[in-house]
């Protein structure tokens, strides 16, 4: 009897756990046919309410597709890629997903993961509303894989007015010689760290800079496929240059993100700082408006530009929605809808400036012109795994500012990831 | 038969636990041991068996010695974590146990921190820990320089020598007040006889504590050196709200999710395996050494 009743309530209790443990298991994505969904970590903000304008003109140009939005928020997009990535191995991938433009989709394409959409392009003629520089950039192996949304340019030197007027800063200055001078003469009015900057991500991209002033843009472009070795002396230039302008910065670089950084501009404790485009509309958001802005100098007339973008994942469930979701997103008028509300240019040259803000202005200008160059800090120029090697080695450089373990660590870098 | 109706009900009651714990805890480790050994540096998926090369790039041929530089790190961080929270434990412990007024208020005070969050507790210790100095000195710095003891003021967890040191100084704060407990809960579980033995035999206090009480502490010292311990290699949250992810305080718990982040899943499993290693090293002695006690018990 005693048996009989321990082993009821042993086996009631085993199913009950087991029957719990089914119930998680099923979770049916429920695309249908007609569903579109749209993967990002837009969830809030101007990229939340650009997200917002471009799904209103899906809607008008894709009348019986349906938007799904598949966005995950968090963690500036890591939480959303790690997500992204179980999908993709699992072959449950979205029907479409933002990525960086560029080198950081190398991985998905490698592992086959998405679509070769070059015949859309001449389509939808993407090829002449978006400059040359930008499709050599996208290209891999003659094929393109992914619609940029936006384009934000990441060499630009952002000024406070008013602690460059008191200094004595009068012209915008053109090359590292005169750079150093303005920064020298800031310093004089007794600003110790003229030149304000943050952690490791920030670091880098003040150096790929330096290495587009000193080796140029083809040479600079060359660092990252294959083409310029970073044994390369001018590279060790750059790194000596970079270090002293290291010597112009704040010594608490390490515990500041970029928007720390650029407090200390709006506040007046430094005159300049090396942001992406994005700093106008932060700045403009913080309602600080004595800013001024120039090309980092010797970069001359060089746009280091970083994108978002999306693909059409291979096996996606509703690829015809996918096409026309791709379709909007290189559009004049998605380009457009975007855009304005997230505070970046579109990456059309035909797109009318009088519909954007100032600092907006001048950057479409300076697209059409340019010479584009990608960018390692933001993932055009290389891979994921590239770029935290990078910035690490960057990081180890601002506290033992050895210069040949630099070299030597961003060389290895490079031979360890270019050729995958 | 019989013996299968003894012990029978009780394996199956224990057996949806048993299954779990094989799957997600034993499963799981061999798989990520398997990972460690293949060749999957990318999104692109395993590429074959590469045998203990994943361990010996970690320690010969990781970019700039980041793995061994996240092992120092980890050295500094644990010994002054360790050794402060042992230390400041006891100390406190010793104090309440001699007779203090109030001394229910003050257990509650020195054990309230451990309620907090490494995360919320990181995010202040972020600001008190601020590096700015004299002008820009916020936090602990601006309390120095308020005070005019300048000299005090200090690069705090960004030193690129000790910052480990200035960094294990949140986790000291948490846990002392759980090793005081421990150590209270000690000193309690001493039999008064024995106190009352030395006494009549004439011993000094020194003696007393020296020869008597605490060679009866070790069990207890030994407990909170695990628990602390290994909470400690495996730090990760505060060390992510204090400085983030970055070279100059990376910890190989860091370094996994950076490297996760990057999907180069055989050097994370990798590393995973040897904190698995460095933690099972401190355990699992101790665990035999408990096994044992109670069996002669």
């Amino acid at each position: 009897m005693g048996f009989t009743r321990r082993a009821a309530v042993a086996v009631v209790g085993v199913a009950a756990l087991l029957t719990a443990s089914a119930c998680g298991g099923s979770d049916d994505g429920g695309s249908g046919s007609s569903k579109v969904e749209v993967f990002t970590w837009w969830a809030d903000g101007g990229e939340k309410a650009g997200l917002d304008g471009l799904v209103n003109q899906f809607k008008t140009d894709c009348s019986g597709q349906e938007f799904v939005n598949g966005a995950v928020a968090g963690g500036a997009g890591s939480n959303a890629k790690q997500v992204l990535a179980s999908r993709l191995q699992q072959g449950d991938p979205p029907d479409t997903f933002q990525a960086h433009a560029g080198a950081e989709l190398l991985d998905y394409i490698d592992a086959g993961q998405v679509e070769d959409i070059s015949s859309d392009y001449d389509s939808w003629g993407l090829k002449q509303a978006f400059p040359q520089g930008l499709i050599d950039n996208l290209t891999v192996d003659g094929k393109i894989y992914s619609v940029p949304a936006n384009i934000h340019r990441a060499n630009v030197v952002w000024t406070n007015k008013k602690v460059l007027a008191d200094a004595g800063v009068t012209a915008d200055p053109a090359t590292l010689d005169d750079f150093f001078a303005a920064l020298d003469k800031v310093k004089a009015k007794g600003i110790a760290s003229p030149l304000a900057i943050g952690k490791d991500w920030t670091q880098l991209m003040l150096f790929e800079s330096v290495l587009i002033t000193d080796l140029g843009p083809q040479k600079f472009t060359g660092l990252w496929n294959g083409g310029t070795d970073w044994n390369d002396p001018t590279v060790t230039k750059a790194i000596g240059d970079f270090k002293k302008l290291l010597t112009y910065t704040n010594s608490d670089r390490d515990a500041l993100d970029w928007t720390d950084a650029e407090k200390m501009v709006m506040d007046g404790k430094a005159g300049f700082q090396l942001m992406g485009d994005w700093e106008a509309a932060d700045l403009d958001a913080k309602g600080f408006s004595d800013y001024g802005w120039f090309t980092f100098p010797g970069n001359n007339d060089t746009f280091q530009w970083l994108a978002d973008s999306f693909v059409l994942p291979k096996g996606a469930n509703n690829p015809d929605g996918t096409k026309c979701w791709l379709k909007t997103v290189g559009s004049a008028d998605g380009q457009k809808a975007f855009n304005t509300k997230k505070g970046s240019i579109p990456a059309r040259t035909d797109a009318d400036p009088a519909d954007y803000p100032k600092y907006q202005q001048s950057a479409m200008a300076d697209w059409k012109s340019a010479t584009q160059v990608p960018s390692c800090a933001h993932g055009s120029a290389c891979s994921q795994g590239w770029q935290g090697a990078a910035n690490s080695a960057l990081g180890a450089y601002s506290t033992n500012q050895d210069d040949a373990a630099l070299q030597k660590a961003l060389a290895a870098a490079a031979q360890q990831f270019a050729s995958k | 038969m019989r013996r299968m109706r003894h012990w029978g009900p009780g394996l199956l009651l224990l057996s949806p636990s048993l299954i779990l714990l094989a799957v997600f805890v034993y499963g799981l480790i061999a798989w990520t041991m398997k990972v460690s050994v293949s060749d999957e540096h990318t999104a692109r998926g395993s590429e074959g068996f590469v045998g203990l090369q994943n361990y010996i790039d970690l320690f010969t041929n990781d970019i700039n010695g980041r793995f061994t530089h996240s092992l120092k790190n980890l050295l500094i961080f644990t010994v002054v974590f360790l050794g402060g929270a042992m230390l400041l434990g006891l100390l406190w412990a010793f104090i309440l146990e001699r007779g203090v007024r109030g001394e229910g208020f003050f257990r509650t005070i020195y054990l309230f921190p451990m309620a907090v969050s490494f995360v919320a507790s990181g995010v202040v210790w972020r600001w008190l820990m601020n590096p700015g100095k004299d002008a820009n000195a916020g936090g602990i710095n601006a309390v120095f320089t308020g005070l005019h003891l300048d000299f005090l003021q200090n690069t705090w967890w960004t030193n690129a020598d000790w910052g480990m040191a200035a960094m294990a100084m949140p986790a000291v704060w948490q846990l002392s007040g759980y090793v005081m407990a421990l150590f209270l809960a000690g000193f309690r579980g001493i039999p008064k006889e024995l106190r009352e033995a030395a006494a009549v035999d004439g011993a000094s206090t020194y003696r007393l504590y020296r020869n008597v009480i605490f060679p009866q502490l070790t069990p207890v010292a030994l407990s909170a050196l695990i628990i602390i311990g290994h909470m400690s290699m495996k730090m990760f949250d505060l060390i992510m709200s204090v400085s983030g992810a970055q070279w100059l305080t990376e910890v190989p718990a860091v370094y996994v999710w950076q490297a996760l982040l990057t999907s180069d899943y055989s050097k994370a499993a990798a590393i995973s395996v040897i904190l698995l290693l460095l933690v099972a090293v401190v355990i699992v002695p101790y665990l035999i050494y408990t096994n044992r006690a109670e069996k002669n018990r």
